[in-house]
């Protein structure tokens, strides 16, 4: 009989009975087993791929791809960009548009969503009437949809509808006078860097004096001097050292200018509208999910409607509207590979469709693709969680 | 969504299951021959509203199935467009591509396919609307081209611009359906595809007679059925289904007087037909192989006739096609 054991501690467990180096185990089993089973499946499909004779690996990266794209946002031309350069235009296509339309959907969002519960009957009646028809669509209709009424609705190139100031719209697209920026021009961004330096400084500043004192600064008035008037200046002092390239009409084609293309308007357009409509209903939920006593507090206080919905009701309402607007911004960003079925040149549609087809090798750019967008999701809603922990209600 | 099925089903062959080289077994034990063919192109391969398949490459999954199974119904067409169909072939999902595809060095070797023959030699041209007046493909410098993705078509129309130092803006679409809508619509100046699409995308057209097919043919198209690699005997079957077809023309056997040529003293047309000789058996089919395909579906210039020359809307002539002793290229190796 020893009488070594300490009565007081825990009871001593065999090491296999402790429920900590128990699960530590379990979850290294199943660690083990996915990677056999991940490397059972990579090993065999290299080998199958080899048996069919069907090129496998990456090299295919850096062999010419020989096709045009329409929209190229970075130099790209068929017979000297390779695989891998289709694949950096495709990526930057999609997240112009997903990156566009997470901004025009978000506003839009707001404006139907706050309309909605708008006290004008009118109103809140045409936001709920868009709510509807457009979150009972489907989106690849609606898209098809926008891009024909586009194309339809818009006049030949010969008889292009002029823009004043020099743009002009056809079915090939709308075009927009380009600025050349001359020597001088430098100043002005200088200028705008200050402007826009300046005015977080004084708003800062402005913020700080009401907390203190209580008195109000004319903030709108002094930013948009800065901004805007301050370059303006500057602009004007050195010269006007800007010139602008105008579209021209060739025998087939708009010369010049910036070009937007329909692909591109109706892609935007289109997911903008749809997702607008699922954020409206996330804005709803989340202003009514606000207490109404929170507003009769603020009234009873004497606070403004308009200060009101501003100070008090939004930022309680983005606590319960941040999260489900992530996953909006999530799907905006994954219907815009849609874009295949209007020919707007998106990863999905040059990589997947036709870098997959040119060389064949559907295992490696499809692993590629899904990559990229699980990149994508991932950093939106990482960027998503950091807002969403500074407006949490801090529990004290 | 098909394309998402079929990487998938890709994805699975290839991790799960070691490649079945016996595809003829398969069909026959299957009971029908899955046969990738187009769903849009008139001539080549559409279904119509009752889903009754028609078109050159259709006849040839028939004449297949025909062979095998001496019933040319026992097909099931499954609709490709030009981007997914190697991916269908590769992953199993049909036994034979027969989709207006062009034999390239690239699809015979990396993508792991063996092209049967040629059953349409063709080439791309160019269609533009009359308004235009342009009358060669050279005058289109600066021109918005609409295009299908995954196609031939795409590279070509970069080479074309390029070789003759014009610019273009290409719009490319992932189905023929779209683009040409899209050019209908005069969001292109121009369309191209293969010469023969063309003459059938035409027909499409809210007013056909506006628009007119420019005579630049820009490159060599030769159009034929694939299998995948790594069945030897499959391919050999594919590929003399072909030329079966090919020597019954030659040999003036048809459709209708293929009873009567059973009784032809003519040792070609005795060997062909089985009357003398086992060569359907070294196939693996059976001796009267031929008699099954010419007297289910007819000889290739009957199928050209009926599908995309003077029995169809399109009224293309032989041309090229026509048998190598006739001016065309069409020629099959004998059978012996
Ligand atoms: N022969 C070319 C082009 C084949 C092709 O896809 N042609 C188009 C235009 S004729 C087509 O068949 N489109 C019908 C569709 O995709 O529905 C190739 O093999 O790449």
């Amino acid at each position: 009989m020893s009488s070594d054991s300490t009565p007081s501690g825990p009871a001593r467990v065999a090491f296999y009975n402790d429920p900590k180096i128990r699960s530590i185990f379990y979850q290294l089993a199943l660690l083990a087993a996915i990677a056999f089973l991940v490397y059972g499946a990579v090993s065999n499909a290299i080998e199958n791929l080899a048996r069919a004779n069907i090129a496998s690996g990456f090299g295919f990266w850096n062999n010419t791809a020989g096709f045009d794209i329409s929209q190229t946002l970075i130099s790209y031309s068929s017979q000297a960009s390779t695989y891998g350069r289709a694949f950096w235009v495709g990526l930057l296509n999609t997240l112009l548009v997903a990156g566009l339309g997470i901004v025009f959907a978000t506003i839009l969002g707001f404006i139907v969503g706050l309309s909605r519960l708008s006290k004008n009957w009118l109103l809140s009646k045409v936001a709920g009437g868009f709510v509807e028809t457009i979150r009972n669509l489907p989106l690849l209709l609606q898209l098809l949809f926008w891009y024909n009424a586009v194309l339809k609705a818009l006049p030949d190139i010969r008889d292009s509808i002029v823009i004043p100031g020099g743009g002009m719209i056809n079915n090939r697209g709308l075009f927009l006078p380009r600025p050349e920026f001359l020597y001088g021009f430098e100043m002005v961004l200088v200028a705008l860097a200050v402007g826009v330096a300046g005015s977080i400084g004084f708003y800062i500043w402005a913020r700080k004096r009401q907390e203190r004192t209580g008195q109000q600064a004319p903030v709108a008035a002094v930013v948009l001097a800065l901004v805007i008037g301050l370059p303006l200046a500057v602009l004007a002092l050195k010269g006007f050292p800007l010139s602008f390239s105008y579209p021209q009409a060739g025998r087939f084609n708009i010369a010049g200018g910036v070009e937007i293309l329909p692909e591109f308007a109706a892609l935007l357009f289109g997911l903008s509208i749809y997702t607008a409509a699922f954020i409206a209903e996330v804005v709803r939920a989340g202003v009514l999910a606000v207490s109404h006593g929170q507003v009769e507090a603020a009234y009873s206080l004497g606070l403004q409607p308009r200060p009101t919905l501003r100070l008090i009701v939004v930022p309680q309402a983005m606590r319960v509207i941040i999260p489900p607007l992530t996953s909006q911004y999530l799907n905006l960003t994954k219907n815009s590979s849609l874009a295949v079925a209007i020919g707007y040149p998106d990863l999905v549609q040059v990589f997947t469709g036709t870098v997959l087809n040119q060389t064949g090798q559907a295992v490696e750019v499809v692993a590629i693709t899904m990559l990229v967008y699980l990149v994508i999701s991932l950093s939106t809603s990482l960027l998503m969680n950091i807002y969403n922990r500074r407006v949490a209600l801090v529990e004290r | 969504m098909y394309k998402i099925a079929s990487l998938f089903a890709l994805a699975v062959l290839l991790a799960a299951q070691g490649a079945s080289a016996q595809t003829l077994k398969t069909v026959k034990d299957r009971g029908a021959l899955n046969c990738g063919a187009n769903g849009t192109l008139a001539g080549f391969g559409l279904p119509d509203a009752q889903g009754a398949w028609t078109g050159l490459d259709v006849d040839f999954c028939r004449a297949v199935a025909a062979a095998i199974f001496d019933d040319p119904n026992k097909v099931k067409f499954v609709a490709l467009t030009a981007k997914d169909r190697f991916t269908a072939l590769q992953s199993g999902e049909v036994d034979v591509l027969a989709r207006n595809t062009t034999w390239t060095s690239s699809r015979d070797t990396s993508l792991g396919l063996n092209f049967t023959g040629v059953n349409y030699y063709d080439g791309q041209g160019f269609l533009v609307r009359k308004s235009l007046k342009v009358n060669s493909a050279l005058e289109l410098n600066g021109a918005s081209v609409c295009v299908q993705q995954g196609t031939t078509t795409e590279l070509n129309l970069a080479d074309y611009f390029r070789a003759s130092k014009m610019t273009l803006k290409t719009v490319t679409f992932a189905t023929a359906n779209e683009a040409v809508k899209a050019y209908d619509a005069g969001r292109c100046d121009a369309y191209t595809t293969d010469a023969s699409g063309l003459y059938s995308e035409r027909l499409r057209l809210a007013s056909a007679g506006d628009h007119i097919i420019l005579p630049e043919i820009i490159s060599k198209e030769p159009l034929g059925p694939a299998v995948r690699h790594g069945d030897d005997q499959w391919f050999d079957v594919v590929k003399w289904v072909h030329f079966a077809m090919v020597n019954a023309e030659e040999l003036g056997i048809t459709q209708k007087n293929v009873g009567e040529m059973l009784k032809s003293d003519n040792p070609e047309i005795k060997r062909l037909l089985g009357t003398e000789g086992a060569f359907g058996e070294q196939l693996g089919l059976t001796k009267d192989w031929v008699v099954r395909i010419v007297g289910k579906v007819g000889n290739y210039g009957e199928i050209f006739e009926k599908n995309v020359g003077q029995g169809s809307p399109m009224k293309i002539a032989r041309g090229l096609n026509g048998l190598w002793n006739k001016g065309g290229l069409q020629y099959a190796p004998p059978v012996r």
